[in-house]
């Protein structure tokens, strides 16, 4: 499978995520390559690490209005740091479980991680190039990076 | 009304999930009992709660689903367990309906997915 299609992989299963939990359709912007720059973290971030065939990280970073809107959209009323960590991270277990099925034993995926704040350092592999995808959902925009060497 | 003739056990270490399965459920024979956080908390209300149908995330710490299913099986022949999970592969599925789980739902999955499966869980 070519990088293109591993990542095209992680991209559906963000939106699929939206389509089937807050049942409105997320877009998908135009990829870019962060290069000689850390991508731009968000408040909340969910991490997967795969190692295998390729080795790297996958993760779903977003503001907190984005997941605390996406909260509502489930109908819940919660909304403390706790059930945002944990709707990210529920998005990164889903990711991962997407690639466990189409991926098969060429990758090892970790359990999910969660990161809170926007300074919180996430550790690329060496000669990384990381592929940052936009996306937007309402007014609101979250980024997918995808970093597999 | 009718009564509610099933006693469900929601069980997924996310607050998140467990709260949205709880409320989704819109089939009035089922009545929601509990909710626990991994296969231990769910062992220790079984044994309180006696609910007759389980929602059995896997992945959780302590004790992880597979095992849970397995020994709730064991204690309980006649209760009724759909997995819900986002390992989507074949094989985690038929290792879970191999433990004795009687359904497999995906995550992430609409309301309607779930009433489905929790109505086919209840026809069995």
């Amino acid at each position: 499978m070519s990088l293109a299609a591993e990542v095209a992989v992680f991209v559906d299963g963000v939106l699929h995520y939206f389509d089937s939990t807050v049942q409105q359709t997320a877009q998908c912007g135009t990829p870019h390559l962060a290069l000689g720059e850390r991508p731009e973290m968000s408040d909340y971030t969910g991490v997967i690490r795969v190692s295998g065939r390729r080795a790297g990280l996958v993760a779903f970073t977003a503001p907190k209005n984005m997941l605390s809107v996406m909260l509502m959209r489930m109908q819940e009323t919660d909304m403390s740091h706790e059930n945002l960590c944990d709707l990210v991270g529920e998005i990164a277990n889903t990711l991962s479980g997407n690639a466990r099925r189409d991926f098969g034993q060429q990758f090892q995926i970790s359990v999910p991680e969660v990161l809170t704040g926007r300074a919180d350092p996430l550790s690329f592999p060496p000669a990384a190039r990381p592929i940052v995808i936009p996306i937007d959902w309402r007014n609101y925009h979250a980024r997918l990076i995808v970093c597999l060497n | 009304m009718s009564a509610s003739v099933h006693r469900l056990l929601i069980v997924d270490d996310s607050n998140v999930i467990r709260r949205r399965i709880e409320r989704a459920n819109d089939l009035p024979e089922i009545e929601c009992v509990g909710a626990a956080r991994n296969g231990r908390e769910a062992l220790e209300m079984h044994r309180q709660l006696r609910p007759t149908l389980v929602t059995m995330d896997l992945t959780m710490p302590e004790m992880d689903g597979a095992e849970c299913v397995a020994l709730l099986v064991e204690r309980d022949p006649q209760i009724r367990i759909l997995v819900i999970s986002a390992l989507a592969d074949k094989l985690t599925a038929i290792d879970a309906l191999e433990k004795g789980a009687n359904g497999f739902l995906c995550k992430p999955f609409t309301d309607r997915q779930l009433n489905e499966a929790l109505r086919k869980l209840i026809q069995a």
